[in-house]
């Protein structure tokens, strides 16, 4: 039964990672035939490049920024579209549609709102709306994390929506009698409920942000490198802009050794290994 | 937007071609092998589908299936299909440094007895540019694209000023746009490479051809040179005080938003590639039509020891031909090549969409046009001109195209100082 997911992941998954290992000990330019180099590439990514401390510097405010930002606006976004009431349905329509449509069509209708001189900050007559969203240096980080959230929240919205339903109603009905409020009820029933929820959702996040690439490349260009290069884009761009497969692949390795470390030590500290149930009466 | 609905139709238009290759190729059972090419979106390049539509039509066994693809990621992936022998059969390249490696790495097959009676007709100046070792590995293809200086008339009349011809008229130029709250200069710094263009000619003026030959040679240290500096410091210059529009670092070219500012007359010069003519003509008509639009060439600099006839630009796109391709897809891409290329009916459309070819056999042709105008004006620039300075981008190695493009970003935004950039270009 486990043969056609092994085949799989060793087809999509496996032999490419070892394919990049190999090439992080390799020169080579694309065009020619790679050469043996070694652990050159290794010490020069890691320790004569400046830039790749940069990046990943970059890449953990990225991380943290955007869950900070995802995480409580899903969850009571979620919480929110759980109710029954009927105008919800028609709100949880449009709060969705941001993941009907692809990044690079995101990316293009941001860009033109964001354009100095025929977008947002030149239709709004706010003299202190600035005009350099994507070019300031101080300012663009937080605009990335800003239009990232906005395409991903709707789908973590979506999982804890689902969680918050399978939510046995006597809980609350059980709270209500004891005389708890609803902030109160949303503290010690909600979101306990809603552990493994939280936890999915923030392994999701977390490693989806740190392999992050498509708005930010459609939206910048990798410009400015030193505001906006975060690791995933400082890996494409040195291996297909560059031309440097060695160093690309040196930093796809440090991507994927820092990505499964992530996921691992969420397993762990949030105990899910141990499969207990949280479930009513279980 | 306009961008939005392109990429959406191209889209389209390839999922399209995907839809219909695959169920010819299952209807006729596979045998044939068509040959392939990409070309890029906008532009002149409409032209070039087109003379490949007649070609298809007219020849149905020799088929030639076209790709179009948006510029920026053209050479990212035109590489990597090149690097694994899945490349087009027809390589398009801006000669340089991409052209030497495939050559070096024998991607590309030597043309030399496969061009027909082109060499003749084209100019020997941009002829050369597809030589390697003497060889022939790449043909020019569409048309000469030197930078030159557009403008709008109405900005001028406005504030009262002639169209500057000296770096000196350009510094009194841009004091009086400033009083009159008009940009001087439109530029898209946001996409870096237009600002390419500016330190090739400030270059040139300054210090002549041979600044930046040192580069291309290779030479220790020829980053470090006072022509590149000099052409450093006016363009942080000009983004201080007032010479760009001020928000020049946001403004892209793939949107085409710094031509747009020209239209608009929210800035009255825009310096940027010969193909931006037929860009306005399309994108803004009225601009095109109001008789506003004006081009000219880079001033001159009244100390410089550069020719002031010397041009910047790309002498045309290529085409190389694949050396993974079988023999009968190659044989195809010679027949286009000796046979089809600047064939009367496409030379006619160039010159209609206002691009003009390097050749030096339509002189009368290009006399009879409506554009004959702007024709004239680069078919003189490109005929005088001392020396043909190809793009900094392509005529460098490709592996430092994208460090040129880092640091000149910064130098931009004034994150770094012209020092700071030399010591960075002569460290690679």
């Amino acid at each position: 039964m486990a043969l056609p997911a092994v085949l799989f992941f060793g087809i999509f998954a496996l032999i490419p990672l070892i394919g990049v290992v190999v090439i992080s000990f390799m020169e080579w330019n694309v065009l020619g035939s790679p050469t043996w180099v070694g652990l050159s590439n290794w010490q020069a990514v890691l320790f004569d490049r400046p830039f790749t401390w940069t990046a990943l510097g970059l890449t953990i405010t990225f991380v943290i920024g955007s869950y900070l930002f995802q995480a409580p606006v899903a969850l009571l976004l979620g919480v929110f579209m759980a109710g029954q009431q009927r105008y919800r349905a028609l709100l949880a329509v449009l709060y969705f549609l941001p993941l009907l449509f692809s990044s690079v069509a995101v990316g293009l209708t941001f860009q033109s709102l964001f354009s100095p001189n025929y977008g947002l900050s030149a239709a709004l007559p706010f003299e202190w709306l600035p005009n350099d969203w994507l070019s300031n240096s101080d300012l663009v980080m937080w605009v990335m994390i800003f239009v990232v959230g906005w395409c991903f929240v709707p789908f973590h919205g979506l999982l804890y929506q689902a969680g918050v339903r399978q939510i046995p109603q006597s809980m609350y009905e059980a709270a209500t009698i004891d005389g708890a409020g609803r902030v109160r009820q949303f503290f010690s029933i909600t979101i306990p409920q809603l552990r493994y929820t939280i936890i999915t959702s923030s392994t999701l996040m977390l490693v989806g942000s740190l392999t992050y690439f498509d708005l930010i490349f459609v939206l910048t260009g990798g410009q400015p490198a030193d505001a906006v290069r975060i690791l995933p884009l400082d890996m494409y761009v040195t291996g297909f802009s560059s031309y440097n497969l060695g160093y690309a692949s040196v930093i796809a390795v440090i991507l994927v050794a820092i990505g499964l470390t992530l996921s691992l030590a969420l397993n762990i500290i949030s105990g899910s290994s141990k499969m207990e149930s949280d479930k009513a009466g279980a | 937007m306009r961008r939005t609905t392109r990429i959406a139709a191209a889209g389209l238009g390839v999922t399209s071609l995907m839809a219909l290759s695959a169920c010819g190729g299952g209807g006729e059972g596979g045998g044939e092998a068509n040959a392939d090419a990409w070309i890029l979106t906008g532009g002149g390049w409409p032209a070039i589908q087109e003379d490949f539509d007649r070609w298809n039509e007219a020849n149905e066994d020799a088929q030639i299936d076209i790709e179009a693809i948006e510029n920026d990621s053209y050479k990212g992936q035109i590489r990597t299909a090149v690097g694994s022998g899945e490349a087009p059969t027809l390589i398009m390249s801006w000669t340089g440094g991409a052209l030497l490696e495939y050559a070096e790495e024998e991607r590309i097959v030597d043309l030399s007895d496969h061009t027909g009676e082109l060499e003749s007709r084209v100019f020997e100046s941009v002829w050369q540019n597809g030589q390697v070792d003497g060889s022939t590995y790449a043909v020019p293809l569409n048309d000469v694209q030197p930078v030159v200086m557009y403008y709008n008339q109405s900005v001028f009349d406005e504030v009262g000023v002639e169209i500057p011809e000296t770096w000196e008229d350009v510094e009194a130029a841009i004091e009086t746009f400033n009083e009159n709250d008009v940009a001087p200069f439109s530029l898209a710094g946001g996409s870096v490479w237009p600002a390419l263009m500016w330190l090739q000619y400030l270059t040139d003026r300054h210090g002549g051809e041979e600044a930046f030959q040192a580069v291309v040679e290779g030479e220790e240290g020829a980053w470090d040179n006072e022509s590149i500096l000099f052409a450093l410091e006016t363009m942080q210059d000009l983004g201080e005080n007032g010479g760009f529009i001020d928000t020049y670092n946001s403004v892209t070219a793939d949107q085409n938003e710094d031509a747009q500012l020209l239209a608009d007359g929210q800035a009255a010069m825009l310096l940027q590639g010969s193909w931006v003519y037929s860009t306005i003509n399309q994108d803004f008509p009225e601009f095109a039509e109001s008789g506003d639009f004006g081009f000219t060439s880079f001033p001159t600099l009244e100390d410089g020891a550069g020719d002031p006839s010397n041009i910047v630009g790309n002498p045309a796109n290529f085409w190389s031909v694949s050396a993974d391709a079988s023999e009968e897809e190659q044989q195809i891409a010679f027949d286009y090549i000796s046979e089809n290329l600047y064939n009367e009916e496409t030379v006619t459309s160039m010159l209609e969409a206002g691009s003009l070819p390097p050749l030096s056999d339509i002189e009368d042709q290009i006399a009879e046009t409506e554009d004959s105008d702007f024709l004239q004006f680069s078919s003189e620039l490109v005929g005088e001109a001392n020396h043909f300075q190809l793009s900094w981008d392509q005529a460098v190695a490709p592996e430092v195209a994208q460090p040129l493009t880092d640091n000149l970003s910064q130098i931009l935004r004034g994150d770094i100082t012209p020092e700071q950039f030399v010591e960075a270009m002569n460290s690679l």
